[in-house]
């Protein structure tokens, strides 16, 4: 790699030991992609993906401190996924002696040295930091530091960002120097399409589900999916935005997604069309059978694979406000068919907390209180990561959820049943 | 016995058994509870990854085509390293994935005392050989020994 003679001054220690490792680390993670170079970060603010102060994470911790004791601090603020727990909630007495005795011990201790290091503001917990109501949104072309899977896809394929998948850590360091190695998503060549992803269903794909297909299927690769413009149109508006949230989430938590291209819809799809497509691009067609046979294909964790569920979470990446008002009017319309004035299973709605005050301004908050749905910003999948929950039938329609959880997945239609009348389905 | 040459991501030399995953290896979904919970054998817990679900991952040979899911993975793997619960090598088919790196590199420049080669490029024949149990050897120059 090439580096600017400032860049060499800070590996050779001239800004102290400390911000030399930071430069190492990032020399080294741009040597085993063969980076050229590195080069500057262009956005305003960056996202960490650790939000979690686990006791077992001790060593991200030390790490971290070692940089505030050093004095080396980024010059960009950022966001940070959600927080692990919320007493909103539902959680029984010895899970909450596990969350808050056992296993996030460390959370006050990390949300401090959170805002040393350079946190936006208290509200800045949220996977989806790039929606409106939060304000972390990049702009197309600009250069990211970011981690968090389901909010580099998201920049890259919708907004046009550039940004690799960055692990955490790699995300303030990154930020910390003010550099990033130059390969993969963040150059033209790494940007074109591996993969044709021809949708042939009779109706419009559910995200999750489209997503986890095309993730197992392209892996790290970059697809270019056709056809989906039929279903979700030419603007890239709320409903668009929300839908290509879960579907990026799933195609990169699935597999390793970092961006996908959408015809006649994401930014660069519009403009360069299929002159993205690589050369000998291979092909992957979905069909109804093809989206039916990976949903039967999930396994089931469950012990009872027959139990009644005990808690349904929806909101993983963290719903948009359009989602929020949406589904108010779909569970108040199912729960006028099936009888009942409330759900009957505990649900949890997450969304970012800027987006839930925004929520709460409308009148549809009052509306979905009504229904017995509870609100939170809480990262479902931090809550649902411990034995006990292993052990709790938990239904969602969040297939990243699904993955790393034991949670079983259904369909949004199917999760709307079960939630309003009743039944593991 | 069969000889793979691959690509140097950080240096080392060991010999371990090997256990393969076929699939991409999703570091928070095989890693976390087993760190969490103070599993020391650092057991998988990957349930969409039935090659090695349940399988002890610490001081083994982890053959793999690369790392997928979660951008947290990097920093699981550090982990791992810092708690000396990593396994005794990571083997790639295929090129090096940004979070595998991110999680060998960290481990390489910030933890003392630690070393787990990690050699990429080694095909997909390589991961077509290796199978559970076999004993791998992984040389300075990135030679994968296979016996």
């Amino acid at each position: 790699m090439i580096l600017t003679p400032e860049q060499q001054a800070i590996l050779d220690g001239a800004k102290g030991e400390t911000m030399a490792k930071v430069m190492k680390t990032m020399v080294m993670y741009g040597d085993a992609f063969e980076a050229e170079k590195l080069v500057p970060i262009t956005s305003k603010n960056n996202h960490l993906v650790t939000s979690f102060g686990l006791k077992v994470m001790s060593p991200v911790y030390d790490l971290m401190q070692q940089l505030l004791d050093s004095g080396v601090m980024s010059g960009q603020k950022f966001s940070v996924d959600p927080r692990p727990l919320d007493k909103n909630v539902p959680a029984s007495f010895l899970q909450n002696f596990v969350f808050n005795k056992i296993m996030y011990t460390k959370q006050d201790f990390y949300e401090e040295q959170l805002k040393k290091l350079g946190l936006l503001n208290d509200d800045a917990f949220t996977c989806t930091c790039y929606m409106d109501e939060v304000g972390n949104k990049p702009q197309k072309g600009e250069v990211l530091s970011w981690a968090e899977s389901s909010a580099v896809v998201y920049a890259n394929s919708v907004l046009g960002a550039r940004c690799n998948r960055n692990s955490g850590i790699i995300d303030i360091m990154g930020s910390i120097v003010g550099y990033v190695p130059y390969f993969g998503l963040l150059t033209d060549e790494g940007r074109k399409a591996d993969w044709i992803v021809k949708i042939e269903t009779t109706k419009k794909p559910e995200a999750q589900l489209l997503g986890s297909a095309i993730g197992m299927k392209v892996m790290e690769d970059v697809p270019y999916v056709v056809g989906l413009d039929k279903w979700i149109g030419t603007e890239l508006d709320d409903a668009a935005c929300t839908y290509l949230k879960d579907f990026g989430a799933a195609t990169a938590s699935n597999g390793a997604v970092g961006l996908y291209h959408i015809e006649n819809l994401t930014p660069e799809a519009v403009e360069q069309g299929q002159s993205l497509i690589k050369e000998n691009a291979k092909v992957y067609v979905i069909d109804d059978a093809e989206l039916e046979r990976v949903y039967r294909e999930y396994p089931v964790v469950w012990k009872n694979k027959d139990a009644e569920p005990k808690l349904c979470f929806m909101g993983c990446p963290h719903m948009s406000l359009e989602q929020l008002k949406s589904w108010t009017d779909k569970v108040e319309a199912a729960l006028k068919e099936a009888g009942n004035k409330k759900v009957v299973i505990p649900t949890v709605f997450t969304a970012a907390p800027k987006v839930l005050e925004q929520f709460n301004k409308t009148d549809y908050a009052a509306r979905l209180k009504a229904t017995g749905v509870i609100t939170s910003y809480i990262c479902p999948l931090m809550y649902m990561n411990n034995p006990l929950c292993k052990k709790m039938p938990v239904i969602t329609s969040s297939n990243k959820l699904r993955t790393y959880t034991s949670a079983r997945y259904y369909t949004d239609d199917e999760i709307l049943v079960a939630i309003t009348k009743g039944g593991n389905k | 016995m069969k000889e793979f040459k691959g690509r140097v991501v950080t240096p080392g030399t060991v010999t371990a058994k090997a256990v393969v995953s076929k699939q991409g290896f999703n570091t928070l979904a095989s890693m976390q509870m087993a760190l969490q919970f103070g599993d020391k054998q650092t057991k998988c817990g990957d349930q969409n990854n039935p090659d090695i679900n349940g399988k002890p991952l610490c001081g083994a040979a982890l053959c793999l085509p690369q790392t997928i899911g979660s951008t947290t993975g990097g920093l699981v793997l550090y982990c791992a390293c810092a708690m000396k619960r990593q396994p005794a090598c990571m083997l790639f088919a295929n090129h090096i994935d940004s979070l595998a790196a991110a999680g060998a590199v960290l481990a390489d420049v910030w933890v003392d005392d630690i070393t787990m080669p990690v050699i990429d490029c080694l095909g997909d024949e390589f991961l077509d050989y290796v199978k559970d149990g076999m004993t791998v050897t992984v040389k300075e120059d990135g030679t994968v020994v296979v016996e």
